[in-house]
Formats: structure tokens, C-alpha cells, sequence
């Protein structure tokens, strides 16, 4: 029937290409956040892709150039929001860098339990979804309940679960009470049955090795050219890890492995961020003897003595001239920082987060950019999937451990 | 022998001498400025030579001082040589009525993304970029809102019509 009319219009070549296009996200099921892959397709093997980022750019860099600096701290929480108290701290540290405030050594260690648990419950989602995205949802459901006692702990501490906005600059905003210190037992005592039955879930599995085995594989050499960091780098056989190379927080009074793997690809990543979870857990356990070791007075430090950026006890606001000036200044931002000009990383969950700080000595930074390590990393993953199939690359996404909140800033 | 920031110092001074300068260490972390035409030269011999080998580039970012005329915009390089574990902090100074900056995508591949980032913000024109397009922004913005010429609103203003929030 050549009359009739073909109402759908087509790009043009389209019919002649012999590859197809297709739309992965921006909200599909598969890419777990909010970024958009435009995937060439030959059959089912992958000869192009294009990704697109900035679905839930919120400006984070510009707001921060009119807060003063605690105001800052709730926009850190929603970079990567699945281990918030990681960005929380890495900016308090930058803070306290550019005052040159010394925390006291069991706040440091506060904050290592802290950041430990964070990158567990960080590692735990993403490794689960990998599982998931090679089609064993048990992982991710079961585990789920660990991560819950997580934020559990978080909400003992500083009252939110997701986006923690914890600690302060100097310190904690309130002492650990002995309810977070139970809960905190518990998990050390359960966790590790847990991450072992999750580990022999996945890690000798056929079918997950068949899945991850070669897939998405990144050398060395290329995986340093990309800026990678953190797990995805160490799993490329690099060992550079901020916790040791800069220690921060008193890091270097512990005593811990760096895993690393060999071929980069989704199992080498998946046995890092695993053996990683076992290093946190030491970490933490390790942390929390240190911090049970502080006797009397030792033991109700919960903060460095820094009046002008620590807001003051209630009780003395009330009844104490200075204190009331310091919280009356805080609150409205009225404190001017010293001039000054930071790079200061920490090891995020998913690599190298940098806060780099110019001050020009007002109330708000003069500059503050984040040195966010997916929206860094993401550049690869067209090298990465590229002559795989398709399947492949959507376990490639989930295992490199893109969160679109920090991608986007 | 380790690397100290001295030696990197010297290393720098003998082969590009005064084109490079204002010599900092802000916090230990050395610091130096030197001319935009010269900013793929100084990173390229940064990678190559076998004493620096700063071959990872962390960081890629614009700063904009309206003040400084002529200069107004600084792009700063922070690189990291991973088997001394020393960073490094290098700046160039840009016009912002010419804001051609040489493009370091082809010497690190992570560069591509933080310099369309950096180009999405601040508008600088790095030559040599295989795709310089906004990345975060939305592609018909034809403004680049971090520089300092557009303000965040006044939390303290008073014109506000209220109506248009919903309350009266």
C-alpha cells in the first residue's frame, strides 16, 4: 500500500543506521538516581554512550558564598546522602583546618566511629544494588535492617537519620549518650554475622561472578587519568586512600589495611567495598575501645574549645554575658573567619572529597568549591561499557557508586 | 629523597625561571601563578618529569575577583603526585572579556568534565576542549551564574511582594 502516510516522524538516517538508541533514564529504574545515559546500541552490545548529568544541580557552591560557615554543613548532607556524616565532618575538618582549631583526641575518635558507620551503610547500598542489578534482591532486603540500626545510632546522636547535619565545628553538638553506646554494641556484635552471611551470599556465587566478573574492567593507568579515588581506584590495584596518605581526625592512631584489587572490574570493586566494610568495622571497634578508655573528665569531652564557631550551652546563654554574645553572633552570622585559602580532602565512601575554601576574612566563604569524586569518575563509564552488553553496563553504573546528589552538587 | 616543596621550587625556577611566581604556601600547600599561555607547558612538564610527576589532577576550578582588573578570573589547578603523596596548587589568571584558557582534557581525561563544569559557571573558553558544552546548567542559560556579578538575593530585602508566595 504505497499511499499511505507515515505519521511518525523519525530523525533523519534513523532507518538506515544499523544501531539503536536508547534512552536510559533520566528516571529509570536502573540508574537508582537521577542522571540519563544515551546508549548506542548494536543488538544487544553497547557502542556509544553518552551521559548526561545535572538533572538536580541545586547551586550549592553559590548559596555557600553567603552562609556563614555552619550553615554550610546542611548543604554538605545532601552531596552523598547515603553517608552524609562523612561530608558533615570532611567540611567541619576544613573548618577547624582554616581556623587552626585542635580537636581533642576523643572527639576524633567520636568522629571516626562516626564516619566508619557511614561508610559501611554507604558501601552496604551499593553493593547490595549490585547484587540486585544481577538479579539477587536477598542481599539488598536483608541487609537493609543493619543499615536501619545505622541511622538508628545517627538518630541517637543528632536526631535525623538521612541527612544528619551532625557534630559542629570543634566537636559533636552533644555528648554520645549511653543508649547510642548500646546500640553502638549491638551492631558491632551482630554486623559481622551479617556481612558474613552477605558475603557468602555473593562472593563464590556462580551466577554474580559470571555477572561481574570482566565487566566494566578499568587499568591502572586509566583509572588515575579518570580521577578515580576511593574503592573503584583501589580496586584498579592503586592503594591511595586520603585516611592514610592525609590522615585527618587521627586516623594514624589506628592501625588498619588498605584492600586493593587487580582488574577494576565490578568484583574487584565489589570484594574492596567488602573488605572495606570489614576494615571500617575494626576501625570502629578499635575507635570505641579508645574512646572507652577516657576516664572522668576525659570522658565528658565532646568538643574543642572554640567559642566564636561553637554555639554555647543554653543554661549559660541565659546566665553568662559572653556566652550570650558568642550565641547571639553565631546565630546571625556575624562572625568574621581569618583570610585564608584550603584544599582539605577526606575519604569520602566513594573517594576523594575535597573542600577547597577561600576566605577573604568575611562571614561567608569567598569560594568554596567541592571536589565531588563521582561527577569525576562518571566520565569513564563510556569507557568503560563500551563492547559490553547492556546488561553489563547497568551493573557497571551500580557498581561504580554514582549518587546524583553529589554528582550535581 | 622526598619531595619537599623546596625542591619542587628549585625544579620549577630552573626551567621556566621567572615565568612563574607569586610563590605561596598557604596552610604548607605551595602555591604559584604563572601566565595563561604558559599553563599547558607548566602541566605537561609537571607530568613528564621524572622527579615531579604530578600526574593526578584533583581538582579543577575558577575563582572570579572583580577587583582585580585584567586578572579578574583565576583557574586553579590542585594535582597530586601519588608516589610521594605531595599536592601541589597551580593558578592562571584570565581576562574575562578574553577568558581563552589552553584546555589540559587531552593531558587528563578528568579534566574534560571539571572544565565544561568550570566553563558552565564561569564562562572560560578552554581552547582545545573536545566538547566544551554546559554540563550542570540547563544548555539555553546564556549567563554564567557563579561569577560575582549575580547575587544571591538579600535575605534581608524588603520589596518583596509577598502575594506571590502565598501569603498576604
Amino acid at each position: 500500500m504505497s499511499d499511505t502516510k507515515q505519521h511518525i516522524k523519525l530523525p533523519e538516517h534513523s532507518l538506515e543506521k544499523k544501531t539503536t538508541t536508547l534512552n536510559l533514564g533520566p528516571t529509570h529504574p536502573s540508574t537508582h538516581g537521577v542522571f540519563q545515559n544515551v546508549v548506542e546500541l548494536d543488538g544487544e552490545r553497547v557502542v556509544s554512550a553518552e551521559q548526561t548529568v545535572g538533572y538536580i544541580h541545586r547551586a550549592f557552591e553559590k548559596i555557600a558564598e553567603h552562609r556563614p560557615l555552619y550553615q554550610i554543613t546542611p548543604l554538605t548532607d545532601r552531596l552523598n546522602y547515603c553517608s552524609s556524616p562523612i561530608n558533615n565532618m570532611g567540611w567541619h575538618i576544613c573548618c577547624e583546618r582554616l581556623l587552626k582549631v585542635k580537636t581533642p583526641k576523643r572527639v576524633d575518635y567520636l568522629r571516626i566511629i562516626i564516619m566508619e558507620l557511614a561508610r559501611i551503610s554507604d558501601h552496604l547500598i551499593c553493593n547490595s544494588i549490585v547484587g540486585v542489578d544481577s538479579g539477587a534482591y536477598t542481599g539488598f532486603l536483608y541487609v537493609m535492617q543493619y543499615r536501619e540500626l545505622i541511622y538508628e545510632i545517627y538518630e541517637e546522636i543528632c536526631g535525623s537519620r538521612l541527612t544528619t547535619n551532625i557534630g559542629r565545628i570543634g566537636g559533636f553538638e552533644r555528648n554520645f549518650t549511653n543508649e547510642a553506646f548500646a546500640k553502638l554494641e549491638k551492631f558491632i556484635k551482630e554486623w559481622p554475622v551479617v556481612l558474613e552471611e552477605f558475603e557468602n551470599l555473593f562472593n563464590r556465587n556462580r551466577i554474580f561472578m559470571d555477572r561481574t566478573i570482566d565487566v566494566g574492567p578499568i587499568s591502572a593507568e586509566r583509572a588515575l587519568n579518570y580521577g578515580f579515588t576511593g574503592p573503584n581506584l583501589r580496586a584498579a590495584g592503586v592503594d591511595y586512600d586520603v585516611r592514610i596518605h592525609n590522615p585527618y581526625s587521627s586516623y594514624e592512631d589506628f592501625d588498619f589495611t588498605v584492600p586493593v584489587g587487580t582488574t577494576g572490574d565490578c568484583y574487584d570493586r565489589f570484594l574492596v567495598r567488602n573488605q572495606e566494610m570489614w576494615q571500617s568495622l575494626k576501625l570502629i571497634k578499635d575507635a570505641y575501645q579508645k574512646v572507652q578508655e577516657f576516664k572522668g573528665k576525659d570522658a565528658e569531652v565532646f568538643h574543642a574549645d572554640v567559642p566564636e564557631y561553637y554555639l554555647p550551652d543554653k543554661k549559660d546563654v541565659y546566665t553568662k554575658m559572653e556566652a550570650l554574645i558568642y550565641h547571639f553572633k553565631i546565630v546571625m552570622g556575624e562572625i568574621e573567619m581569618p583570610a585564608g585559602e584550603i584544599y582539605s580532602p577526606v575519604e569520602g565512601a566513594n573517594g576523594e572529597l575535597g573542600f577547597y575554601l577561600i576566605s577573604d576574612g568575611g562571614r561567608a566563604p569567598y569560594r568554596l568549591h567541592f571536589r565531588r569524586p563521582c561527577f569525576i569518575y562518571y566520565q569513564a563509564y563510556s569507557e568503560l561499557t563500551k563492547g559490553g552488553m547492556l546488561s553489563d553496563a547497568i551493573i557497571t553504573m551500580s557498581s561504580l557508586n554514582l549518587i546524583a546528589g553529589e554528582m550535581d552538587a | 629523597m622526598a619531595l619537599t616543596n623546596e625542591t619542587i621550587r628549585q625544579h620549577l625556577t630552573e626551567k621556566f625561571g621567572e615565568e612563574i611566581y607569586d610563590w605561596e604556601e598557604p596552610y604548607g600547600l605551595l602555591t604559584f601563578t604563572s601566565n595563561k599561555d604558559l599553563n599547558l607547558k607548566i602541566l605537561q612538564f609537571l607530568f613528564d618529569d621524572p622527579t615531579l610527576q604530578f600526574r593526578f589532577l584533583t581538582d579543577l576550578c575558577a575563582v572570579h575577583y572583580p577587583e582585580k582588573k585584567g586578572k579578574e578570573i583565576a583557574v586553579v589547578y590542585h594535582l597530586h603526585n601519588l608516589v610521594n603523596n605531595i599536592r601541589i596548587r597551580f593558578k592562571v589568571f584570565t581576562d574575562i572579556n578574553q577568558p581563552d584558557v589552553f584546555s589540559a582534557a587531552a593531558l587528563y581525561a578528568s579534566g574534560n568534565w571539571m572544565e565544561r563544569e568550570t566553563y558552565d559557571f564561569y564562562g572560560i573558553n578552554f581552547i582545545g576542549h573536545p566538547n566544551l558544552v554546559r554540563i550542570l546548567n540547563a544548555d539555553e542559560m546564556d549567563y554564567f551564574p557563579m561569577r560575582k556579578e549575580y547575587p544571591l538575593e538579600e535575605q534581608t530585602r524588603v520589596d518583596k511582594d509577598d502575594e506571590m508566595f502565598g501569603r498576604d
